[in-house]
Parts: structure tokens; sequence; C-alpha cells
């Protein structure tokens, strides 16, 4: 990719990757039309609402430690500092370390619409600064202030003399892409540019971004068996641990949608290899990764070692538990990152995917290739019914009402809901490292098992509740709201 | 002006889709961009028959920034009239709309005149906050939905009071406020609530009267009925709490209603005798607790602070100490309130301080001395602040983040009792 750290400004997934929010069809013929260049995303003229780029942006900015959010834009926009100030403190607590960051709005209103409001921001940053000496301030627009055209630029380089930290502007109107990745693309960028500083050595680091690390202690074991120190990002970060990931031997991600940007970016600006396997989730996964970190940090045969040890412990209650998951159906829906990862997990465990359904799908990745969970199950002759829609509940209702599959599998907050509501069992996959290497991947097959195992929450509740949906809708074609792009 | 918002209390004008969410079958339809039902919602207890995360939304992209988001908007309410089940659909127009100027109501007035029960209110999040935007929908549905109906019905009464979701206890609140009128002899009608849906938002113009009970919020709401339909209105600012507040309530609204009087004082002394019940068992522990000092702070809004000041005044003998209202009060209404304050036994006044920056609030709180462990009720926000004065903290206001509520309620002679459950369960924690 060409990156661009002198502009504060990113482009959209859209515009950068080709990245579409509409599709419904298979597999096979997503990874085509890619592949050929004619997959062309459609939009809907019917949609519920998904997610605003800024809470991905700021979520992930907001979990570093000590610094301060400032969000320009009237006070529904800042709303989030409500469950950031929660977070950090509980987050925090769970590692034993502290964390002042602050997040504050502007409470923008009528009149700063039409004459704007820069001094006030000025102000507001120079007063936030003074209160609490954050490590670093970010500086953010909303869709208000991005169309009156309010140019935080100029204001974040008009204070920078005056105050003695990284100081940047981040532009995160949530109408400029449906994508809400995007929004962790824009932390990336934010951080490449105004925080992470030319390597002065190497370490002995790998770049580990995830969201909320609870495999830390587990992660940090395997890592020492291997002579590795893993720097986990963003969540409980500091600015100056920040300031040295150039100086690491590697970049990993749990999740490719939330890393990708990153990973790129310190590749191709500072020579940190960013490891393109598919995700450490399953058998297959996790030893795929596992190796690649050996091949580039040079560890082949300590890697080989701890997978022949732990192989030992756990394939064969792997092994065990699938035997009672054959033969059972699922509907999943998630992120592109963990929706082809996902499928192929429960490929490996035994379980028929009916249909997944991706929030978003990027053509291509930063580098130009199909996405390598993709791949994998094509070269393994995977193949299913599959839809790119953005959180669109009714499109996933009809589908679950049409399919009626044993198990709904779902990691966004609020989803997993409306599968019990129809009577299927659920999973929430919300902790990103829920099926992570061995140990986990048994855990999740148990979670599965227990799920199917005891439904008695989800007929109980199925018998007395109504659904919103009408019968008309769920007589409909999942596409019926799909139109072309553009149309 | 914009302003520091430090430790936010309050979320802007598009949070009255929590408004409609609270109407039983409405939903709303956001004009807006894609993210804002998700922000705007509280993550636990949301799910309901709808949830944000299917509000039908028009998602606005940089294109509609440009040409204008009317053609979305249309399809999105026709289709949404189409797959969603709903009784009552109320469009909620966002920061995007009202600056590129849509016409959202010429939009929503061509599904009017075909008869659908649908209405839109301009909740641009720069226009004020969600207290403001609960206004909005309130208003929406008198000015374009209702008509002025001759027949009134003896004993019905419209019962309004704060903002469901911002306020934790809404629910609980507003059923026990219609479990107190019922036993009065009246015919409570809310619209918010488990089955409260459009057959009582119909009900509204042939009530009897209006009573409002809050501060301030809904005033505008209640003068306007006033004007429309010819409804008197009784204007109650303190959440009762408690006996003392609550039978003086309750003698209030009976004398509006013209309900005979030994009716109302056979209802009151029923509550009352198993209040002082329950009170005198526990004497002991108000008494001789060693923990907790006299003096008290309240961080909420102006409902929850001058309730619950009035409540541990007036019932339990405590002494305030400063108070924060934080929910950005009009400045009209700021004078009137403050005399509230002072409105308390032995002529004890309280001080209060209309304030929303966390920051100075928490400076205060830091600075007074409240002569032993202080008791702080708040947002999460105060968490931390107690903590650091060994202090005694409840959440009671927005963000809460410490307290799970499915149905409780701190409203009437009940509601007193389950606050001071919930002090002391705190304060038992600690032996000296």
């Amino acid at each position: 990719m060409a990156l661009n750290l002198d502009s504060s400004n990113v482009g959209t997934r859209e515009n950068r990757i080709g990245s579409i929010t509409g599709y419904i069809g298979s597999l096979s013929d997503l990874a085509k039309q890619s592949q050929c260049g004619t997959l062309k995303g459609c939009s809907r003229c019917f949609s519920q609402s998904s997610t605003c780029l800024s809470s991905c942006a700021l979520g992930q900015l907001s979990a570093i430690r000590d610094i301060a959010i400032i969000h320009h834009g009237p006070a529904g926009c800042s709303v989030a500092s409500a469950g950031t100030y929660y977070l950090d403190k509980v987050m925090a607590k769970k590692r034993g370390v502290t964390n002042n960051t602050v997040y504050v709005g502007t409470d923008m209103n009528e009149n700063d619409t039409i004459f704007g409001s820069a001094e006030s921001l000025r102000e507001i940053i120079i007063e936030v600064n003074r209160r609490y000496s954050p490590k670093a301030i970010f500086v953010t627009s909303s869709c208000a202030t991005g169309i009156i055209g309010e140019d935080i630029d100029s204001v974040v380089d008009d204070v920078r003399n005056e105050i003695d930290v990284p100081i940047t502007a981040v532009h995160c109107e949530g109408f400029k892409s449906r994508i809400w990745a995007t929004g962790f693309d824009i932390s990336d960028h934010a951080v490449l540019s105004s925080i992470v500083k030319p390597p002065e050595k190497k370490r002995n680091t790998i770049n580990f971004k995830n969201f909320y690390e609870s495999a830390r202690p587990e992660i940090i074991e395997i890592f020492k068996k291997l002579d590795l120190e893993p720097i986990f990002l963003y969540c409980n970060s500091t600015v100056e641990e920040l300031s040295h990931i150039s100086e690491s031997l590697a970049t990993t991600c749990i999740c490719g949608t939330l890393g990708n940007y990153l990973g790129n970016g310190l590749e191709e600006k500072y020579g940190v290899p960013y490891i393109r396997t598919i995700n450490p989730l399953g058998v297959a996964g996790f030893e795929t990764w596992l190796r690649e970190i050996g091949r580039v940090t040079e560890r082949s045969e300590a890697v080989e070692k701890y997978i022949e040890e732990q192989r030992a412990i756990y394939i064969p209650q792997i092994e065990a538990i699938k035997e009672k998951l054959k033969g059972l159906r699922a509907v999943l829906g998630m992120g592109p990152g963990y929706t082809f990862e996902v499928s192929r997990v429960l490929n490996e465990l035994g379980v028929e995917v009916v249909w997944a359904l991706a929030w978003h799908y990027d053509k291509k990745y930063e580098n130009g290739d199909v996405p390598p969970s993709m791949e994998y199950l094509l070269e393994n002759d995977v193949d299913f019914e599959a839809s790119v829609a953005d959180q669109q509940n009714y499109e996933v209702m009809n589908i679950l009402h049409k399919y009626q599959p044993d198990l709904y599998l779902s990691r966004h907050p609020g989803s997993t809901v409306w599968a019990i509501k129809n009577g299927t069992p659920a999973v929430y996959v919300a902790d990103e490292y829920m099926i992570f290497g061995y140990k986990h991947t048994l855990e999740f097959a148990q979670a599965i098992l227990d799920s199917i195992n005891n439904r008695s929450f989800e007929t109980n509740l199925a018998r007395r509740v109504k659904l919103p949906y009408t019968d008309w809708w769920y007589e409909q074609n999942v596409d019926k709201f799909l139109e072309e792009a553009g149309k | 002006m914009a302003k520091l918002l430090d430790k936010q209390r309050y979320k802007c004008a598009l949070g009255a889709m929590q408004t409609v969410q609270a109407i039983d079958r409405a939903i709303p339809i956001l004009h807006s961009g894609p993210g804002c039902a998700q922000k705007l919602s509280d993550s636990i207890g949301s799910s309901g028959y709808f949830s944000p995360n299917i509000f039908p939304c028009t998602s606005i992209n940089e294109k509609d920034v440009v040409f204008g988001g009317v053609k979305k908007l249309d399809t999105t309410i026709e289709n949404a009239l189409k797959v969603i089940d709903a009784d009552f659909f109320v469009v909620l127009s966002g920061c995007i709309p009202e600056i590129v100027g849509d016409d959202t109501g010429d939009v929503v007035g061509r599904y009017q005149d075909e008869g659908k029960p649908i209405v839109y209110a301009s909740t641009a999040g720069f226009k004020g906050n969600n207290y403001k935007g609960h206004e909005q929908v309130i208003d929406a549905i008198v000015e374009q939905y209702l008509e002025k109906s001759d027949e009134k019905e003896e004993g019905l009464v419209n019962i309004w009071a704060d903002v469901p979701y911002q306020d934790l206890f809404w629910l609980g609140n507003i059923r026990e406020l219609e479990k107190l009128l019922r036993e009065i002899g009246l015919k409570p009608n809310a619209i918010f609530g488990y089955k409260n849906g459009i057959e009582n938002i119909k009900k509204i113009p042939k009530a009897q009267f209006n009573l409002l009970v809050s501060p301030w919020v809904s005033l505008t709401n209640v003068k306007k009925m006033e004007r429309k339909f010819g409804t008197p209105y009784l204007h109650y600012p303190t959440l009762p709490i408690g006996a003392y507040e609550t039978s003086k309530f309750l003698r209030t609204v009976g004398e509006f209603a013209g309900v005979d009087k030994e009716k109302v004082e056979a209802v009151i002394n029923e509550h009352e005798n198993y209040y002082y019940y329950l009170i005198e068992r526990y004497a002991d522990m108000f008494l001789e607790t060693r923990v907790m000092a006299k003096q008290f702070s309240v961080v909420a809004d102006a409902q929850y602070a001058l309730g619950i000041t009035k409540f541990l005044v007036n019932d339990l003998g405590l002494f305030p100490a400063k108070q924060f209202v934080s929910d950005d009060t009009p400045k009209q209404y700021r004078e009137k309130i403050a005399e509230e304050f002072k409105n308390l036994n032995y002529g004890i006044e309280a001080e209060v301080s209309f304030e929303n920056d966390g920051y100075k609030i928490h400076n205060e709180i830091r600075e007074h001395d409240y002569h032993g462990y202080p008791l702080i009720l708040g947002s999460y926000y105060e968490k931390e602040v107690t903590n650091e004065l060994s202090g005694h903290y409840l959440n009671i206001s927005w963000p809460v983040q410490d307290k799970v509520v499915l149905d409780d309620f701190y409203v009437g002679y009940t509601g007193g009792i389950r606050l001071i459950e919930d002090i002391y369960s705190v304060a038992v924690q600690r032996w000296n």
C-alpha cells in the first residue's frame, strides 16, 4: 500500500482496497469475482443501523494509557467517552496498572454549525492539556464538523508549539465509509504518524495487535519458549511503548481486519515483517501462524518442539469432542476478519457451515492479495452460501428462518439475542481469543456442545415472544433490497 | 458555543430514539449516519421487542451529503412499513440531514396523508441533549398525531416523568406511580413501559389532567397540551421518594383531581404504617452505624438530585453538602429548581450547582469537608473520587456501570425503602 503519513487523512476501505458491504452468493463466487476484478458491491434501499467508524477508531486509541481524546462534535458523538472511562478503568485494574486516559467532547451546538468553533476547540485542547498532562492528544472530527468544514488540522497545527506531547488530528466523519473497520485504519494511521519513531535498535519483541488482551499471560508464556516478547496493542499500551514498535522483529494480529493497516504500515515504512497467514484460530490456523512466526524470526526448531508437545496434550481431546459435533449445521455472522476464519474452524470440527455472513468484505488486502482465510478455504474445497451485509439483522433473520440451523454464531453485541428469539441456539464469539490455539479451540467446541445440549433459555423465551418482522418479510428472498451500486 | 464536556452525563437529542423505544411496539426510523443508534444505545437492557441494532436507518454516506438523502429516507420508510411489525413509527433526523437541509417533514407528511401511524422529530445532535430530544418526540406526537378530544374521561390522568433509559429506574418508577394513582382511585395513563403503547397515546387528549413529575423535563409538553387539548396540568417538581414526600405527593394529586380526602388519607395511612414498621426495625442501623457521616452529595440530573436530597434530609435526617445538577438544565428553570433545594425540613437549605464539568464537580467534592466518610450518590464517574475519600458510593445516575436494574425503582414508599437498602448494603461492608 502507499502509506502517506504526512496527511492526517486516510482513504476509506472502499477506495483503498475495494471493500464492499452488499453481496449475496457463494464463497467460491465471491473469491472468483474478487480475483478477476469483477466484484461490485451492492447497496440497499432499506437498511437497519450498523456501526460508526469513529467507534472503531476512537475505541482503539482511547485504550492507550494516559492520553487524551478530544472529540469535536455534538454530545452524541462523544457519548462513547462514558463507556471508555469504564473500560479503561477495568482493563487497567485487570492488568494491575493505572490508566488516566481522558476522552472529552465539545458539546457542539447549532451556532457552532453556522459560525464554526475553531477558537473554542483551541481553548478546549489547551485546557485538557493543563488539567491532565496527557502523554499524547488526539483531536477528532465528527459528521457535523466534517460537513461544515471545520479545519481541525489547522487548529492542531496552531496549538502544537504550546503543547509538548504528540498531538494529531484524526478524521472520523461517520458518513465517510459504510465500513466501520475503516476506523481501525484511522487509529493505526494516527499512531503511525504521530507516535511511532524510527527504530534505534532491534529487539526480541513481536507487535501483537488485539482488542482486550485476555490471553496475554498464556501468549507471554508461549513466546517465552521462543525467546520472544509480545507487545500487546493498543489496550493498556503506553505512548512510550508505541514509540518503539518499529524496533520489533515482526507484527502479528488476532484479526486481519483489525491489524492490516498497522502491520502493512510498519512493514512498508520500517521493514518490520507482517505475518500474513490465516489467523491462529483452530488447529490449522494456530500451527500455520506459529510456523510463520518461527520462519520470520528464525526460531523454527523451537516452534516445532512446542507444537509437538501441545499436540500430544490437546489433539486427542479435540478429536473426541469432534465426534459429538458431527452433523451440526451452523450459520454465522461476523466481521470478515473472523467469518472466514471461524468457518474454517467449524469445518475442522465437523460442523457444516450452511451460510456465512461477513459484515463487510475486503476484496484485497493492502498488499494486493485475496484474504488468506478465503484462499485457504478454496484450496481445501470448502464452499458454502455467503453474503456480505453490514449487520443487517433482518437479512440474518430471514436466513435463520429459512435454514433453521442448529446454531448461530456471532461476534457483535446485540446480534445473538435475535437468533435465540428465533429459537436457534447461539454462541457469542465475543472474546477475540475464544478460539485461539489448541486450548481455546477445545473450549470453543465445548461451548458449542453446551449451547446445543441445554436449549432451555432460548425455547422458553422463543415460546413467549413475537419477532418484530412481518410474515411478508419472511416470504421474500434475502436479496430483496439489494440494488446495484450507484443506482 | 462549543464547550469542554469532561465526563459527559447526557447524550445528544437523537438519544430520544430511546424515548421511542420505551413506547410499546413503537420504533424509531433514523435519518442519520449508520452508527448513531449503536452509539446512543446502552449496551445492556436494550434488547426488547425492538433493539437499536435493528432500528431502520438511512445510513447516510458521502454521496447523500452532497446530493441529499430524501430519496433514501423515502425508501427506508416505505420498506420499514413492510418489514417491521410495529404500531407506531417515529422518524428522527440527525445532524447530517439537518445541516444539508433535507426536508424530512415533507417525506414523512406523504405517509401521514396516507394515514400511516408515523411522525417525525428534528433531533439533530447539535440541537440539544437527549432531555431536549425526549421533549421533541412527545411534542411531535402531540403536534402531528393527536387531535383535541371533546370527550374527557373522568379520573384519567396522563403521567409524564423523566427520560427513559437515561433514567435507570424509568420503568419501575412509572409502574409505581401508576400503582399509587390507582390506589387513590385515579386511572393512570402513561405511554412508556410495559404494554403502554399506541392505545395509551390515543387516550392522551381525553385525560382529565396531565401530571408532570419532574423538575423541568416535559414542562413544555404539558403546556402545549394545555393549549392544544385544553388539558390542565399539575406540575409536581420533586420525584417523591420515601414516606414524607410521597404522602405530600398523594395529597397534592388527590386535591388537584378532586379525590375524596378521606380516601387519600386512608391510602397514606396504610402505606406509612408499613413503611414505619420497616424503619422501626432498622432504626438501630441508621443510628448506630459507625461508618457514615451525616453529610452527602448527589451528582445527577435535576430529578434525582432534588428527589434524593429531599428524601435523605426529610426522611432519614441526613445533612446536604453541595448538590450537583448535571443535566444542563435550561437556564430559565434553574432559579425555581434551586428554590426547591432550599425548601427542606427545619429550614435546612441545600446549595446546588448546575454543573456538568466532571473535573470541577470532583474538585468541589474533594475540597468539601464531609466530617467523616461521605455518602456520594452519582454516576459511575463518582466511584473513583468517592474511593479516594473513603466514602460510600452508589451509582444512581447515567452513566451506570455498577448496577443492573430490570424493574427496580426509587419512587414512592417502596422506592424509598429500596434506596435505603441500596445505601446500607454499601455501608455495611465496612465496620469502622
